[in-house]
């Protein structure tokens, strides 16, 4: 990892921008541009402050590069993006992808996913990824050029591949599992958590109303008018304290999204590894049946019933020189087929390897992430707890006086 | 000999220093149960009984006890009904025995409230729990509903029992130690219906010209005060509402935790910590709900009742005085004829300026009974939300050496 680009770049996405524009079908529409700001960090030891490169992109830029990333790099975790729209989130935030809030959390989200690609061992090297942060114009003809659209396969086969494989590696299937149920328990953590939000704010704001009514209350109070005036501003205080406690709540909801995004993220390299050992099964199977057939064709003997074997008794046999040919040609394709399945095997296993590899390198990093995503969150609610305990000793102190 | 008891040290709650109460007790009862002090205490107009009422707020004086504790439930074929023991303790000659025990459902205390209102008319009697309850919301026979009851019915007892003047009340007497309540019921009927007589109005025909403005203004605070009470009551209430919605979705979401700690490995503790520290604060926000429907909410009630009360006597007040106006109008009239002032509407006189002595007595008992309850009561409330608070402070400061504890992995 030293050598990676985080290193050697500072990398930040300081912008958001709404703009209108025209799209491809010339019809009028409005998106969110992200400043994207680069500096080289290794020109600071020299002295000088290397200049501040900036690009602008949108998210749907965003969208391609990670599309490239994950079908140029099948055996890697590719970082996910933040969600497109906002979800999971309790009913008091806009769900409006052009709220200010979330444009904001988005921008944070799209920062994160440059600096784990740029501090991926393999990602950051990648050219296309450069030329995203570093080249403005012309990038999309580049990542086009790849080619990487005709590498990515279709739904139908993962589909077929998923359902026909007959030899899965145990490991992935066990990862594959893990996968689902981790999205599915952190979306369900997710929804929790917000209605969780959801009640606490209800419960803070209720609070509000004694505010007003003993404020109202104590005009007609002689001595304990004070008291419960000053009390009721202490409660306005608490209901006002639930706001700044949620907003830094959703950052922990980001952390957990993130993961939810990253599940699937994992899911596709359980996917892509499904599709390889799929081809590998095909071509063995194929390998063995024209194996087959070069033996009967060979021996004679028809060992399977065939569409081959009844014509053979219908029409009568081949001449020797036509079964000649046909077993020459079998033996050619089977020469070619054990290549193809020495040098699928080859891949499959380098994929294995370097899949495996990677799955570790994540597991780390999730672990820690994780971690520390837990401990800012008992931190957060320390200090709620923290701030509630002050309001109602403040309170209480006025209480006191009445 | 009442002296003596100016200097027993105030009991904090039930304890009542026995030893005490026996060895005073029996130096009372020489002279064979009669007070020196014979000037009836009863009577309303007293002006020495009101002088002594606000001495005793101060000096907190006491020597009548009572307490209203272990509730029993009754099954019989007709209904289904629930008793309170009520022990009296006391060195007043009025009883004959210094302690008393005896058992009272709900409608014997509706029974001595209405009795007191009867007999005692210018002064506020202090309000009983609600008898209904909304059917299938609450459980009539549950131990919270029980017990929520009898903090009321305490407290009732304890309010009557504070008074100068209706803790003499001979129904109340009668209510604390009879052993046949019922039977006392029945053969007071006729006897009673005398005794209301004199507090029966002359009803319609006379309107009140103007309240006095100290009476006008006890209006104006309780209308006001019923207001801002009822509306602190369903603030109150719906607080209690939302945090048992937020109760359910927590406990909703700890054991999430716990489920995703099932998948990890490294991730399992910290999870399952997290989870665990959900729990607590569940917990804790249980109790918090619960301080607050059964110590928070019937307080609140209390006083909304209370206030009601109060505007019933001001109105009976203001009936009384209508009457006087009355009087002094026909007689007004036909003063040409007669120039002496009848003696029943010197009378009346009398009465007005004895309703508005007591009322006023009672209402700034009422009010320094309000301003200390309200205290209490408030405090009681920041002080449950920051044990509260404290509990989950301390749930989620545990949990942090769980989640730093396992080395970095890097």
């Amino acid at each position: 990892m030293e050598d990676c680009l985080a290193k050697k770049m500072e990398i930040t996405v300081s912008e958001a921008e709404k703009r209108t524009g025209r799209n491809a079908m010339n019809i009028q529409e409005t998106y969110t541009a992200y400043l994207i700001e680069t500096r080289a960090v290794e020109s600071q030891s020299e002295g000088q402050c290397a200049p501040v490169e900036s690009l602008w992109r949108r998210y749907s830029e965003f969208e391609l590069l990670r599309n490239y990333l994950s079908v140029t790099y099948p055996h890697i975790v590719v970082p996910p993006l933040p969600e497109k729209r906002a979800d999971f989130v309790w009913h008091k935030l806009s769900a409006d992808n052009m709220d200010p809030d979330f444009v904001e959390r988005r921008r944070i989200g799209l920062e994160n996913f440059l600096l784990r690609v740029a501090s991926h061992p393999v990602l950051c090297q990648d050219k296309i990824f450069y030329a995203f942060l570093m080249q403005e114009g012309g990038w999309k003809e580049m990542v086009n050029e790849t080619g990487f659209q005709l590498k990515a396969d279709s739904r139908l086969k993962a589909l077929n591949a998923t359902f026909r494989v007959k030899n899965p590696d145990k490991r992935f299937t066990e990862l594959k599992h893990y996968s689902d149920e981790l999205q599915s328990v952190i979306s369900h953590l997710l929804r929790v958590r917000a209605r969780v939000a959801d009640r606490l704010y209800g419960v803070y704001k209720v609070h509000g109303n004694y505010g007003r009514v003993f404020s109202e209350w104590s005009a007609i109070e002689k001595e304990m008018g004070d008291g419960l005036q000053s009390a009721g501003h202490h409660m306005d205080v608490y209901a006002a304290s639930i706001d700044d406690i949620l907003e830094e709540e959703e950052h922990y909801a980001d952390q957990l999204k993130e993961y939810l995004f990253y599940a699937e993220a994992l899911r596709a390299v359980c996917r892509k590894h499904e599709l390889m050992q799929y081809d590998l099964e095909m071509a063995a199977q194929d390998l063995t049946s024209k194996k087959q057939q070069c033996e009967e064709l060979a021996t004679g003997t028809v060992r399977t019933f065939s569409l081959k074997g009844m014509t053979s008794k219908l029409f009568g046999q081949e001449t020797p020189e036509q079964r000649e040919a046909k077993i020459k040609v079998l033996e050619e394709q089977i020469q070619e087929g054990e290549e193809q399945l020495k040098s699928k095997n080859l891949e499959g296993r380098d994929f294995v390897k370097s899949a495996w590899a990677d799955i570790e390198r994540f597991k780390e990093q999730k672990n820690h992430d994780l971690k520390e995503a837990l401990i800012s969150y008992a931190v957060m609610q320390i200090s709620m707890c923290k701030k509630g305990i002050q309001v109602w000793t403040n309170a209480k102190e006025c209480f006191s006086k009445m | 000999m009442l002296e003596d008891f100016r200097v027993l040290p105030r009991c904090p709650g039930k304890g009542w220093p026995l030893e005490v109460l026996k060895q005073t007790n029996l130096d009372l009862s020489l002279p064979n149960g009669t007070p020196v002090d014979t000037s009836s205490p009863a009577s309303s107009s007293s002006l020495l009984n009101r002088l002594q009422l606000d001495d005793d707020l101060d000096v907190e004086t006491r020597d009548l006890f009572v307490t209203v504790d272990d509730p029993k439930k009754h099954v019989c074929t007709m209904e289904t009904y629930i008793t309170y023991r009520v022990t009296t303790k006391t060195t007043r000659a009025e009883f004959d025995l210094p302690e008393y025990s005896v058992r009272r459902r709900y409608q014997d205390f509706d029974w001595l409230r209405s009795k007191l209102e009867e007999s005692q008319p210018t002064h506020l009697i202090p309000p009983l729990p609600e008898k209904f309850v909304v059917k299938g919301v609450v459980d009539r026979f549950s131990e919270e509903f029980v017990e929520t009851r009898r903090k009321a019915l305490d407290k009732f007892l304890k309010r009557i029992t504070d008074h100068p003047v209706l803790s003499f009340n001979e129904h109340f007497n009668v209510f604390l130690t009879a052993k046949d309540l019922n039977a006392y019921k029945k053969q007071g009927m006729a006897l009673l219906s005398k005794m209301g007589e004199s507090v029966k109005y002359v009803t319609g025909g006379y309107k009140l010209r103007s309240r006095p403005l100290e009476f006008a203004a006890i209006g104006d605070y309780l209308d006001t005060f019923s207001l801002k009470l009822g509306t602190i009551d369903r603030i109150a209430q719906r607080i209690i509402k939302e945090q048992l919605e937020y109760l359910v979705e927590l406990r909703e979401y700890g054991p999430v935790y716990s489920t995703w700690g099932g998948l990890e490995g490294e991730l399992s503790e910290p999870l399952e910590g997290v989870s665990a520290c959900i729990g607590n604060c569940c917990t804790a926000l249980e109790e918090l709900s619960e301080d607050m429907t059964e110590d928070f909410l019937p307080v609140l009630r209390e006083y909304i009742l209370y206030a009601e009360s109060m505007k019933n006597v001001l109105k009976k007040r203001d009936q009384v005085q209508a009457e006087y106006e009355a009087k002094l109008e026909a007689v007004a009239l036909k003063r040409e004829d007669r120039p002496k002032v009848p003696t029943d509407v010197e009378k009346c006189q009398d009465r007005v300026e004895c309703f508005n002595a007591d009322l006023k007595a009672d209402m700034e008992r009422w009010q320094n009974n309000k301003r200390q309850d309200f205290r209490q009561l408030l405090m009681g409330m920041a002080d449950k939300n920051i044990q509260y608070y404290e509990k989950c402070l301390t749930a989620w400061e545990s949990i942090i050496p769980l989640l730093q504890d396992k080395p970095e992995t890097k």
